[in-house]
């Protein structure tokens, strides 16, 4: 089995009446690389990425190797993706360690033992370096506690499409590089693919082996960091004047002088 | 994996906390056991505790007036309400959960009102159903309005998408018709079948007999299983609607289910003994105060913190007021609000 691919073609997503995307089309995203969702508000990157999670109707053709994931029922696009909201519950009385296990027992599809699905949980947990706080509840946690937390999670499902909704969001800048070094990490070991929606675009540029700039449903560019990444697409896709430099350590840099 | 967990730590502190939670369900139904004694136990005519152990281990001990006293009004009325306090807590449990609303009882969604408006076409306006037993008809009235509700309520939110929002405000909107409803029956109604209407509204277990007692057991004994099958899916409900569907839940089943079995429950235990509120709402919030959110366990334990309240209610009914009888309603409130704010108290030093 080589790296998976996924091929989106004439998708078109909307809520009632209301189009967020019409008939987007992408060369396939290969796995074992991050690829980052970047955009201004409202391009509709959450809704791409909950399309494909299958969270939202979509028409057109969203396949993964040979599996249309479209025609696929809940627990059957659960097998292969795996989907972290940006929204974090609030108040809810679980601990670190049930709510990992939940992503495990709820559907069980390959049924797992009860006891793997404790080692497969505490490992997630480890591999983000919280299973220090396994039996802490997720209402005593920080925001970026609770942001691992949900990683973990996602993670834990070991899928093969991991889709996170910007990830970072709540976390401090230690955080953020360290979460977004182990994203990679997971890509380049599992092969998997990661589909990343990132408002930092200097980190997208970062850790991301490619870029996808949305704008109104439509790309705007697709392509490497160098590539997708100019003072041209930001100027028109951000409204912004924008440089875009490698630094003296040779990663890319995006300094943005002023509003347009 | 037959070499030592990396984890062995941490495994072990989470068996621990299972144990815990373990002893602690377990102790909520030592402590239902004690309040069902205690509201066997008391009563207009003093009858010892240990007159009703015995009476009811050997019946035949028993002279004729304790016996009727003891297995056709004191037992049936202490096992309907634990029976009672069981169901609506656990109809409570699952709806606070499905609709993601700590606020969400088995009556928010317009329920009991649905149940008396069944009630009072039945009382006031002398409706009959065919092959039904006259004593039975009023149950039968409450119990289909109650649970068609809830179907009415689905299928709405069906053609409206399966949103919580929708559900709610679907809900409130039944809630107020069917209040539109019960007071244009209770203006065209006579004085006697208002007062009865009134009465039968407030809830109260004086209406408990064998057979009734048998129905609804058998309604939770059907239900409960399903409810705790479905216990993983409803603690990773809580991690939010999109992270459970992730986890390949399908949500929308799950929701019509549950609500299928919280309408099952609620309208059971209304039809019998009326509107009993309260239950619904702070059982689950006692249960999740002690054991937590894996629905393994707070269902149980929602369940027997409903049944311990509703027993201790049941005794005070009996105690309040000396010889007289209170509509069981009227102190659930009375009864559970002090118990309630004290532990909002107790877990706010621990914070």
């Amino acid at each position: 089995m080589g790296t998976p691919q996924l091929s989106i073609d004439g998708l078109s997503v909307g809520y009632g009446r209301r189009k967020i995307i019409e008939n987007l089309s992408l060369p396939a995203i290969s796995g074992g690389a991050v690829t980052a969702l970047i955009g201004p508000n409202a391009a509709g990157k959450t809704t791409l990425l909950r399309a494909l999670a299958g969270l939202v109707p979509a028409k057109g053709s969203i396949r993964l190797d040979d599996t249309e994931l479209t025609a696929l029922s809940v627990a059957g696009h659960a097998r292969h993706v795996t989907y972290m909201p940006q929204a974090l519950p609030q108040r809810v009385a679980l601990t670190v360690f049930e709510a990992t296990l939940s992503a495990l027992m709820s559907a069980r599809a390959d049924a797992i033992s009860t006891a793997e699905a404790h080692e497969r949980a505490l490992h997630a947990l480890d591999r983000l370096g919280i299973a220090d706080l396994a039996l802490r509840g997720l209402d005593e946690l920080s925001g970026g506690q609770r942001q691992l937390a949900s990683l973990a999670q996602s993670i834990v499902r070991e899928p093969t499409v991991l889709l996170l909704d910007e990830p970072t969001s709540a976390l401090d800048i230690h955080h953020q590089l360290r979460v977004m070094q182990l994203v990679a990490e997971l890509a380049r070991e599992r092969g998997i693919i990661v589909v990343i929606v990132l408002h930092d675009i200097a980190q997208a540029a970062r850790y991301a082996q490619r870029i996808v700039l949305l704008e109104q449903g439509t790309i705007a560019a697709d392509g490497s960091p160098d590539a997708a990444i100019t003072p041209a697409t930001l100027a028109r896709v951000y409204k912004v004047e924008a440089r875009v430099e490698r630094c003296s350590h040779g990663t890319l840099q995006v300094i943005v002088d002023r509003a347009v | 994996m037959s070499e030592l967990s990396p984890h062995t730590q941490q495994l072990s502190a989470y068996a621990r906390l299972v144990r815990r939670r373990v002893l602690i369900v377990a102790g909520l139904g030592a402590l239902m056991l004690v309040a069902m004694l205690f509201d066997i136990a008391t009563g207009p005519s003093n009858l010892p505790l240990a007159d009703v152990i015995s009476g009811i281990l050997s019946p035949s001990s028993l002279d004729a007036p304790a016996r009727v006293i003891i297995w056709e009004v004191r037992l049936p009325y202490a096992l309907m309400a634990v029976l009672v306090g069981a169901a609506l807590a656990l109809a409570g449990a699952e709806m606070q959960t499905i609709l993601n609303n700590p606020l969400a009882s088995p009556f928010t969604l317009g329920v009991s009102s649905a149940a008396a408006f069944g009630a009072a076409l039945a009382l006031v306006l002398g409706m009959s159903l065919p092959f039904i037993p006259t004593d039975w008809n009023l149950p039968a009235f409450a119990f289909l309005f109650a649970f068609a509700s809830v179907l009415l309520l689905q299928a709405m939110a069906r053609l409206r998408g399966t949103g919580v929002e929708t559900l709610v405000l679907f809900g409130i909107a039944l809630v107020f018709t069917f209040n539109a409803l019960v007071a244009l029956v209770q203006y065209v109604a006579s004085q006697e079948a208002l007062q009865q209407l009134v009465f039968w509204s407030m809830g109260s277990l004086a209406r408990s007999t064998w057979a009734k007692l048998g129905v609804l057991g058998l309604v939770t004994l059907i239900v409960v299983p399903f409810s705790l099958k479905a216990s993983w899916r409803m603690t990773a409900l809580r991690l939010g609607e999109d992270r459970a569907r992730s986890f390949g839940i399908s949500v929308a089943r799950l929701r019509f289910f549950s609500l299928l079995r919280v309408s099952l429950l609620a309208a059971t235990s209304v039809a019998f003994v009326g509107t009993i509120g309260f239950i619904g709402l702070v059982a689950p919030h006692i249960a999740r105060l002690l054991v937590g959110e894996d629905h393994r366990f707070f269902l149980p334990g929602s369940m027997l913190a409903g049944a311990v309240i509703m027993s201790l209610a049941s005794v005070a009914s009996k105690t309040i007021v000396p010889g007289a009888l209170l509509p069981v309603g009227i102190v659930t409130s009375l009864i559970g609000v002090p118990f309630f704010i004290a532990l909002i108290f107790s877990r706010r030093e621990r914070l």
